[in-house]
Formats: C-alpha cells, structure tokens, sequence
C-alpha cells in the first residue's frame, strides 16, 4: 500500500474518539479498587478496634506509606505509558514512601527494646498479610494494565512493574485496615515482600501484555 | 521537509480539533522525517532498504492510534521519535533476517504501483487482506480508492458510522497484526 494512502485512511479516522490517559487510569483506579475493596470486606474486613487504632502513629503511617507509594507509582505510571515523556523527577519520587517506612523503622527501634525487635518483626499475621495483599491487588493489576494497554509504553516491563506498585500499594492499604501488626519492623518485612511479589508479577504481565 | 517542532505540534493540535487539512500535512512530514531515520535504523542493524516504507507505516499508524498518549503542551518531537524507536527495535527483532517476500492476490496490485512516485510498503497490503471482510473493504475503499467515509458509505450500502466504526476497527487490528508476526 502507498503511504499516501495509508495517510488517507488515517485522516478520515481522525474523528474516532480517543480519552485521555489521565481519565483511563482514574477509572481504572476507582474500578479496581471498588472490586478489591467489595473483596476485603468480605472476606477480612476492618479490624474492631479500628476507631481506637485510627488514633495511633503506627496504625496511621502503614496506611499513609501505602497510598504514598501507590500515588508515587500512579505518577510514574502515567508517565511511562506516553512515548518519550521523561521519568527521572518520577522515579526520584519513588523513593518517597521507602523512605518514610525507613524512617519510621529506625523510631521504632529508638522506642522498642532490642529484645522486642524479633516479636515486633514476626508479628502474629504475615502468613494472612503475604496471602492477603496480592489476592487484593488482582483486580487492581487487571485494571491498571488494561488502562496502560490504552496508553503506549515503550518500556514494557517498567509499565507493568509501576501497575504493580500501584495495585500493591492500594491492596496494602486496605489490608492495614484489618491487621493488627502496626510495627514498622512487620510492615517493612511482610508488607514489602508481599508488594515486591505483586511488583514482579505486575512486570511479568506488562512485558507480555503491553505489547503495542 | 524538515519544518519540525513547533510546526508539527501547531499542526498535531489543529488535527485534534477536527482539522483535515492539518492532520494530513502533519502525517506527511512525519514520514517524509522518519525515512532517512528508518533507513539509518535499518542500515546500521544489516538490513536492506526494502523494509523502511513497511516501518514508516507501522509508526504512522500508532502515532495516528496513540495520539491521545501525546500531551498538547510538550513538544511533539520526541514523542515521535520515541515511537519511531520502539517501533523499528521492533521489527527489527520480529524479522530476523528471514524477510518473507509475501507472494498473493494482491503481488500484481504492488508491482503495477512501483512506478507511482508515492512510497508502496508490503506489510499493510499483506496485513489488509487478513482483515474480516466488512473491515477490508471499508480500509481498502477508504485507503487505496480514496473515498471518503460517505462515498464509502455508499458504495458499501452502509451507514456513514458503521464505516467509521469499521475503519477504525481495521486500522487497530491491522496495528497488532502488524505487530505480531
């Protein structure tokens, strides 16, 4: 076929409708997250007590680290699904709930005894948390991924690892609203492996999936 | 040609708006630029000239597809090139050196065309007869005889929005297709 009439083709389509990234992702955001957030409640649910927990330092920054780093990921995302926006601020960005979660781990061993570190770290639920945060964060992957497969990602698996983040992220969010481990130690420990498992398979997806 | 930037994205914008005129001026000198780019990409991974109008055309497509993933106030340039880059890395590693001559219904349509002074490609063609018939007829009467969406209409005995819908179904699946073998 000749370019010409390629171009000819193209221009006749131009009326065909096109919604901005920004508006893809919030719908894909507040989508995945009624779903994932229907799912928590009813098989966990928020802890009795949350009223009560709502009002402590360490029950609030696991939730505030969490939608951090999923709003972070979202800023990211949104730039790696346009061809040729830059990334670096947002990358820099990323750093941010990391670095409060390290800060908050370091008070805590100011605060903690060195003899309570290991219970703190073990905790009584990263066997429900590891299981929990990836089965929330699914239909928030799905979500994400589909909102990027709308975009044009040049780097697949970057794509799929910040979709990761944020499905991770949110789903953390919601499960910190029923565990009762609020230490810094258990949410370093078993939030972030859980994250990391969701982050990678976020990756793995987007390398297959995001093809365009 | 080389009337760039500020040009395109003036252009780009215009196009957005509903401006024909614009849009097609802006897609012609993006192939007209991404030749010589193409052709650099190619040479410099061992593979003949045969292959760029194929690769200007895929990137022409998904700029036209991913328009929406280009934000109004930024400049335009790297976005292209951006595209262009993936774009080429890609058929690059889908060829792999065993480029297919496709001989098929439509070799003769091809070889009659080579003395156009327009650039032909293979791929689209090949791609565009795999497409479901409805599509194929809407992308070829559109494309190749140049009707427009009403004269298409027309001819087709259809509605001008099932031909609108039907192009723009044709042109993203020949998009993936593309993309895929």
């Amino acid at each position: 076929m000749r370019t010409d009439d390629l171009v000819h083709a193209l221009v006749a389509d131009r009326t065909a409708g096109q919604s901005s990234i920004g508006r893809q992702f919030a719908l894909a955001i507040a989508i995945g997250f009624a779903i994932s957030a229907v799912l928590f409640w009813v098989t966990l649910g928020p802890r009795p007590d949350i009223a009560v927990a709502a009002l402590t330092v360490r029950f609030d920054l696991k939730i505030v680290e969490a939608l951090l780093l999923a709003a972070t990921a979202v800023a990211l995302a949104l730039r790696l699904a346009r061809p040729g926006a830059g990334t670096g601020l947002q990358t820099v960005l990323m750093a941010a709930a990391p670095v409060l979660l390290a800060i908050a781990v370091v008070a805590e061993m100011f605060v903690v005894p060195a003899s309570q570190w290991q219970a703190k770290l073990v905790g009584d639920n990263s066997l429900i948390c590891l299981t929990a945060i990836p089965l929330l964060s699914l239909p928030l992957l799905a979500a994400m991924l589909l909102a990027l497969r709308h975009g044009a990602p040049t780097s697949r698996g970057a794509a799929g690892a910040a979709a990761g983040l944020i499905a991770g992220g949110l789903a953390a969010a919601l499960y910190a609203t029923q565990c009762i481990d609020d230490s810094p130690l258990f949410v370093a420990t078993w939030y972030t492996i859980a994250i990391g498992a969701v982050t990678v398979l976020g990756a793995a997806l987007g390398r297959r999936l995001l093809r365009w | 040609m080389s009337q760039r930037g500020v040009g395109w994205a003036d252009l780009m914008r215009a196009a957005n708006s509903g401006d024909a005129n614009s849009y097609e001026r802006v897609l012609r000198q993006i192939a007209a630029a991404l030749r010589p780019l193409v052709r650099r990409g190619l040479a410099r991974a061992g593979r003949s000239d045969t292959d760029i109008e194929d690769v200007v055309q895929e990137v022409l497509l998904a700029v036209h597809l991913k328009r929406h993933t280009w934000d109004s106030t930024r400049p335009i340039e790297p976005w292209v090139h951006a595209i262009a880059r993936y774009k080429l890395v890609d058929a690059l590693r889908r060829r792999d050196g065993n480029f297919d001559l496709p001989i098929d219904e439509f070799s003769e349509k091809l070889a009659a065309e080579e003395v156009s002074p327009s650039v032909s490609g293979r791929e689209v063609e090949r791609h565009l007869a795999q497409l479901p018939p409805g599509q194929r007829a809407v992308v070829h009467a559109v494309a190749v005889e140049g009707a427009s969406i009403a004269d298409a209409a027309e001819r087709l005995k259809m509605t001008a929005g099932a031909v609108r819908v039907a192009l723009h179904r044709g042109l993203m699946t020949l998009a993936k297709t593309l993309g895929q073998d």
